[in-house]
């Protein structure tokens, strides 16, 4: 049972209140029809299953019913920070293995 | 061109009406009751929707009431509130049959820009928890944490409700306030009764306030151009 | 009944610290009366009784006492409860408080444990039965293994859940805190405080009848005052403070994500059978809290390590710490002559307390050469007498095996696992050991943390994985300081600092002050050797509650298992509700040792919830009964009861599904008749149907418009104000998820309907759409589906009907089929949308709900001279598919385009926005011809209605498995053409109009049916534009 920040609602919210919606940052194609039939493939149905950092869309469905970005760790299930639509994530497996973010990375969304 | 199309959906008073819990037996307070339930049926419901800098200056102008920007603010005024849903929609309940009225007055005072009013009145209804044990029935009742150290008065959140949803409010220091939709108000009062049986639970409906029916024509129905 | 209580010890001073002499409590185990006091647990009051034989063992049926004091007991697990309906399997004796008139028998042992049949079994199957017995003996064949399974539980005897309905009620809190403690030994305690001293949120729970862990029984000096007054003091200033919460007999089962833990509070069971009305009330009889807390300090404490010896179950053979808690809880001492063996200094408390309460302590056998410290001098200067360098390598019983009469001791060679020297019999009828302490770290694994091993303090500790779970606060003996001052210096220091960074100001707290013995250093001693090789000497158990032995972990090692999982697995050590607390280590070690490696290098095997069982009422709380799941009610839901409507469920919902009425003979009609009775009145008459179920989505903004282009299949640019359309929507894979009509009320408003189960999930579609990819266009969704009661008024007479009570123009040229109008009807304001959901001339009314009942009551009013009939889903099903109107859901299962479907008439291809699935139908395998396609069947045979998933084949005489082309999607009886008919998919089945298809059944039958068009009647659609 995730205890999870909603961007939004800006506190900690019961993982009950969220439906997980998948990887997050899969954006549609702009042109679908000049889309090749592979590309189409890909962005329909093939997804990352890290081991690690993973970024997920989560949307707060018995609250505020925005979506939202939640970065965690696969590993751990450990949430290392959640973040609106139209953000980007400041912990990545880059800057996670790098260590620039993984030694402050902990149980708490971006307050900033 | 018309643009968006909404109508006075109260019929004379001389109409029947029932609330979504009218078919339940009042329980009357006995001696030791510890808790107090409450339906405050017929209230108007409008869900409002836009940006804040869109609509505080005219819902404030009309309902008399400073739109609440922060999360999971409310206030409450005379027999009003309004409460913040998510960063782009509040919930305003008023007394019943002033809905039409202020959607008319919010509209005009809103003019071009983008928002969107909606009459909800029929699809929820209001209740009231009231007594020392309240904040227990709701801890049996809710994931949310209602401690009064994390839940002060003037909060509001949307949250898991059993197993259905309820708006949760707390209004002052031993009444709180939920707000069900129609189809789940009988599931979540049954819930409540039997969570709050072995406290001592009362089940009454509010006295009807004022019908303000009576200051409208009955069947008015308008379109804003 | 025996002696009374002839192992209850006179009172005296540290003896029997928690009973009540004065209050004598009379319970049964086996059918057998005794008496025990209040403070008493079954366990204790059971040996205080003599019984020595309270159980037999799972595989060899052996007889079994008890061991432990607390949760970690394997044996004595008995069955509660004196009436069928309160029946309790798989308590822990010594976890249950005794009450007046308890009644208790064995869980194990047909027909009880003294006299045991299966025992014939044991005996003889026992060599029989070697490691791994079930998987080889029951493995084939496998139809069998039902069979098996019965005959072993029944054997095994797992208890049994009781065959009346539970008279108790159970219920679930929700609690969130800043800091949950779990376990109320001294550490605990001290945390617990320290936390709520600076206003902190604290919950303090365990699991035993009361709080002080093992303070309870100490015999230290806390602050100045004997150990239990402390706990008192303590636990009286945390009751006092309102950011306290204290939860005693309350176990911490389940430790979740994010410190998330299930706590299950047993309210009432220590007062009786069935929970006692309070003021006339009903209370809980155990409660599940669930608690989202910031911090978790783990103050479980240890698990103290049974030696594993020769005859190590018989009954008679205690834990060293066990004997202890009984002395000086609760007056109890369990033999008379008792010989301690010991690889430290703890446990000789057990042999200091035996003689206290005036038992003959014959010997200690203590596995180090060189036995020193405190507790060993205190034992020396009471002139007991210590055999160093030796453990017990056997204790001896008689041929029933009901009791220890014996212990064999010998040097032992803790390196070369073997004796040394000869052996020497000691009389005695205790056998108490101690091998160590084994940290309970099962919480902590739950959290997916594998436990790691400290040479140190022999045993495992709650380890990390990749990073440490934030907020997990191992404190004490749980994390392995055994040194109760260093445990709480490490408190003192470091949890202010843990609480700090998340905004909790603790003041300091200095820590208790107590007096230290000094203790000598402890042997790592798991597996006693014996005179014989561990295959042939006498069982040395391991895992009491699972049978395993010593031997049965070497054979399995010798098979060449060598992962410790697979030997868990293969032995079943630790399975089950024991979840290996008393013999996990000694597995390990064993298995370690015969793999030639280190403990270390074995590894651990995991621990799972729940850490004890938790009873199903709690799990389930009040989600049972009429509150098992919500039902959803429309504002005419009452007017359907009172009509003896049958309902459905759909989704949440209850509809009505047809309306049984009472026939001329007084009988009530079938479905079938109900259903043909009411098909007729729509087709003829008219017919009302209660849709305020459809989901109803009001949609503002000057981008709506363009948003619905966006998202269903079909064009929407050109539909005026005041018109309504059908509409499709597809995932972007191109398949159909949902449809239904959409109004466009003015300009930038516009009324969606979904499906009655698609109602959320299709708002969270179009939110998700426009958030995460149009966030530009300017468009709010609202729900209404709860706001607005739906009359589908339809038929023949509707228009006539309708016309008496409202003031709109229903004239046909005045108001067209696919508009909506607004006005009253019956004077309630409303509007009304021209749409057909059963090809009839239909109106659909939708009022404020709270307006619904006059408005359907006037309806009736009115309808008698046009035979109005109130219709349910049934009907509505059988109505709309002989249109062939689809149900999404039903005739679709996420795979069928809108071509599929035969609806390419929905699909705008020359939309300039590429809306969502336009991409994926272009795909090869979207346009492939033998794609499964909806087409009609009809039976050949009239009378014959499909059954809905039945399999269609082309040829029904090939062999099996034949070739499946189709199935049937839906199929019903139709009175309008008196003749079964059904919807089904065929691959390329638009193209077989007129073949011939069969479907196959189970009981042999082979129907015939034509494919047909889907639409069965009115194929033009004349009637809905009367
Ligand atoms: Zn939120």
């Amino acid at each position: 049972m995730f205890y999870i920040y909603c961007p939004y609602c800006a506190e900690y919210r019961e993982e009950e209140e969220f439906h997980p919606k998948g990887q997050a940052h899969i954006a549609r194609p702009l042109d679908p029809m000049a889309t090749s039939d592979d590309a189409w493939g890909d962005y329909l149905f093939f997804r990352d299953n890290p081991r690690g950092v993973h970024h997920e869309l989560w949307v707060h469905a018995v609250g505020c019913r925005k979506f939202f970005n939640v970065t965690r760790d696969t590993r751990t299930y450990a949430i290392l920070e959640t973040y609106r639509i139209g953000e980007q994530p400041s912990v990545t497996a880059d800057s996670v293995s790098t260590g620039s973010a993984a030694s402050t990375a902990t149980l708490t969304g971006v307050q900033a | 061109m018309t643009r968006v199309a909404y109508f006075d959906p109260h019929p004379a008073p001389t109409v029947p009406r029932q609330s979504p819990l009218h078919h339940m037996a009042e329980i009357a307070p006995t001696g030791d009751v510890a808790v107090t339930l409450r339906e405050h049926a017929f209230r108007d419901h409008l869900n409002l929707r836009g940006e804040p800098g869109v609509l505080a200056s005219a819902v404030e102008s009309v309902t008399g009431l400073a739109l609440p920007l922060e999360p999971q603010q409310v206030v409450f005024g005379d027999g009003t509130s309004l409460q913040w849903l998510s960063p782009d929609e509040w919930l305003l309940i008023v007394p019943g049959g002033e809905g039409f009225r202020l959607q008319r007055e919010l509209r005009k005072a809103l003019g071009d820009a983008h928002f969107s009013i909606v009459d909800v009145s029929g699809g929820q209804t209001l209740l009231s928890l009231e007594g020392e044990e309240a904040i227990s029935v709701l801890m049996k009742s809710t994931v949310y944490d209602v401690d009064p150290r994390h839940f002060p008065v003037g909060k509001g959140v949307t949250s898991v409700f059993a197993k259905a949803n309820a708006i949760i409010r707390r209004v002052d220091d031993t009444r709180w306030e939920l707000v069900v939709r129609r189809s789940f108000a009988d599931y979540c009062l049954r819930w409540l009764l039997d969570a709050g049986e072995e406290f001592g639970i009362a089940f009454q409906r509010a006295e009807h306030e004022v019908d303000a029916r009576e200051a409208a024509p009955a069947g008015e129905a308008e379109m804003t151009t | 009944m025996s002696e009374l209580q002839q192992r209850r010890v006179a009172a005296g001073a540290g003896l029997g610290l928690e009973i009540d002499r004065d209050r004598p409590l009379a319970f049964t185990f086996n059918g057998k009366a005794y008496q025990g006091y209040a403070g008493d647990t079954l366990a204790s009051a059971l040996l205080a009784n003599g019984v020595d034989v309270v159980n037999r063992s799972f595989k060899y049926s052996r007889p079994r006492g008890v061991v432990a004091a607390g949760a970690e007991e394997p044996n004595a697990i008995v069955q509660l409860g004196a009436s069928e309906a309160t029946q309790t399997p798989n308590v822990r004796a010594t976890q249950q408080a005794l009450y007046e008139g308890l009644t208790a028998r064995s869980t194990n042992g047909w027909p009880d444990a003294q006299r045991d049949m299966m025992s014939l079994i044991g005996k003889v199957g026992g060599p029989f039965m070697p490691v791994g017995f079930y998987y080889k003996t029951f493995k084939a064949p496998a139809s069998m293994w039902l069979t098996y399974e019965k005959m072993i539980r029944k054997a095994a005897g797992l208890g049994r859940a009781p065959s009346e309905g539970d008279p108790d009620i159970y219920d679930h809190v929700h609690r969130h805190c800043d800091v949950l403690v779990i376990g109320s030994g001294p550490t605990g305690l001290f945390a617990a405080l320290t936390a709520a001293k600076s206003g902190a949120r604290v919950i303090l729970c365990d699991e035993q009848e009361r709080f002080g862990g093992s303070a309870r029984d100490s015999d230290e000096t806390l602050d100045g005052v004997p150990a239990p007054h402390w706990v008192a003091q303590i636990v009286e200033r945390l009751a006092a403070m309102d950011n306290v919460t204290l939860l005693v007999r309350t176990t911490a089962n389940g430790y979740f994500d994010h410190n998330f833990v299930t706590l299950h509070e047993r309210r009432t069971e220590h007062l009786g059978d069935s929970a006692a009305m309070t003021g006339g009330r009903r209370q809980a009889r155990s409660r599940l809290h669930r608690v989202r807390a910031r911090h978790v300090v783990l103050a479980t404490g240890a698990h103290e390590r049974p030696l594993v010896y020769a005859g190590n179950d018989v009954p008679g053979n205690l834990l060293a710490g066990a004997v202890s808690s009984w002395i000086r809880r609760q007056a109890v001492r369990p033999g008379e002559r008792l010989v301690l063996s010991t690889t430290n200094d703890t446990a000789y408390r057990a042999a200091l307390d035996w003689q206290a309460a005036g038992g003959e302590v014959v010997a200690i056998a203590d596995a180090r050469a060189n036995p020193e410290g405190a507790m060993v001098e205190r034992a020396r200067a009471a002139g007991m007498r210590i055999i160093a360098g030796s453990a017990v390598i056997e204790a001896t019983t008689d041929r029933k095996g009901h009791r220890v009469n014996g212990a064999r001791v010998a040097a032992v060679d803790i390196a070369g696992h073997r004796i040394d020297g000869s052996i020497e019999t000691l009389v005695c009828d205790t056998v108490a050991s101690s091998g160590g302490y084994s940290p309970v770290v099962h919480l902590a694994a739950h959290t997916g943390v594998r436990p790691v091993w400290r040479d140190d303090i022999l045993g495992f500790v709650p380890g990390q994985t990749v990073a440490p779970v934030k907020g997990f606060h191992p404190v004490g003996a749980a994390a392995g300081v055994y040194s109760l001052g260093m445990a709480f210096d490490a408190i003192a220091e470091h949890l202010p600092a843990a609480l700090a960074a998340d905004g909790i100001a603790l003041a300091p707290s200095a820590p208790p002050q107590l007096e230290t013995l000094a203790q000598g250093e402890a042997v790592g001693l798991y597996h006693v050797p014996h005179d014989k090789p561990t295959m042939r000497a006498p069982k040395q158990f391991v895992d009491l509650q699972n049978d395993v032995t010593a031997a049965a972990i070497e054979l399995a090692t010798i098979e060449g298992f060598e992962s410790i999982e697979h030997v868990k697995r293969y032995t079943a050590m630790g399975f089950g509700t024991d979840q290996g607390k008393l013999g996990n280590i000694n597995g390990m070690a064993i298995a370690a040792r015969c793999l030639g490696q280190t403990i270390p290098e074995t590894g651990t095997t995991v621990f799972r919830p729940n850490y004890t069982p938790v009873n199903f009422g709690a799990i389930v709380g009040r989600h049972c009964g009429e509150l098992f799941d919500p039902e959803r009610y429309t504002a005419m839901h009452q007017w359907h009861v009172e009509q003896g409507a049958a309902f459905e469920d759909v989704g949440q919902w209850k509809r009505p599904w047809y309306y049984p009425r009472q026939k001329a003979s007084g009988e009530r009609e079938t479905m079938h008749e109900a259903v043909a009775r009411e098909c007729r009145a729509v087709r003829e008459q008219v017919g009302v149907l209660d849709a305020s179920t459809l989901g109803k989505i009001d949609i503002q903004g000057p981008d709506a418009r363009e948003f619905l282009g966006r998202i269903y299949t079909n064009g929407w640019e050109k539909l005026a104000v005041g018109k309504a359309r059908y509409g499709l929507m597809c995932k972007d894979d191109g398949m159909v998820m949902d449809d239904g009509v959409t109004t466009c009320l003015a300009d930038n408003h516009f009324l969606m309907t979904t499906t009655t189960g698609g109602a959320a999930a299709i708002l969270e579609w179009l939110e998700i759409w426009h958030q995460t990819e149009w966030p530009e266009l300017e468009v709010y969704f609202t729900s209404v589906t709860d706001h607005w009661a739906t009359m589908t008024l339809t038929g023949p007479e509707a228009r006539n009907l309708l016309s008496e009570l409202t003031d709109i123009d229903l004239d046909r040229e005045a108001f067209k089929f696919m508009e909506w109008r607004e006005g009253t009807v019956a004077g309630v304001p409303a509007r009304i949308y021209r749409i057909s959901f059963t090809g009839e001339l239909s109106f659909e009314i939708n009022v404020q709900a709270n307006y619904a009942m006059p408005v359907w009551e006037a309806l009736f009013a009115h309808g008698d001279q046009y035979g109005l009939t109130p219709y349910g889903t049934e009907t509505m099903h059988v109505l709309r598919a002989e249109k062939g109107f689809i149900i999404v859901g039903q005739d679709t299962d996420g795979s069928m385009t809108p071509e599929d479907l035969g609806m390419q008439w929905c699909v705008g291809y020359n939309k300039p926005y590429p809306w969502i699935g336009k991409r994926a139908l272009t795909r090869s395998d979207t346009r492939r011809e033998d794609r499964k396609q909806l087409v009609g069947l009809k039976p050949l045979d009239a009378e014959v209605v499909l059954e809905e998933g039945a399999q269609i084949v082309l040829d029904p005489k090939q062999a099996i498995p034949m070739r499946m082309v189709g199935h049937v999607t839906s199929s019903y009886y139709s009175p309008t053409l008196d003749h079964g008919f059904a919807l089904a998919v065929v691959k390329g089945g638009h193209k077989r109009l007129g073949e011939r298809v069969y479907l196959p059944m189970a009981d042999g039958v082979t129907h015939v049916a034509e494919v047909v068009s889907s639409i069965f009647f009115d194929p033009k659609g004349q009637r809905q534009n009367l």
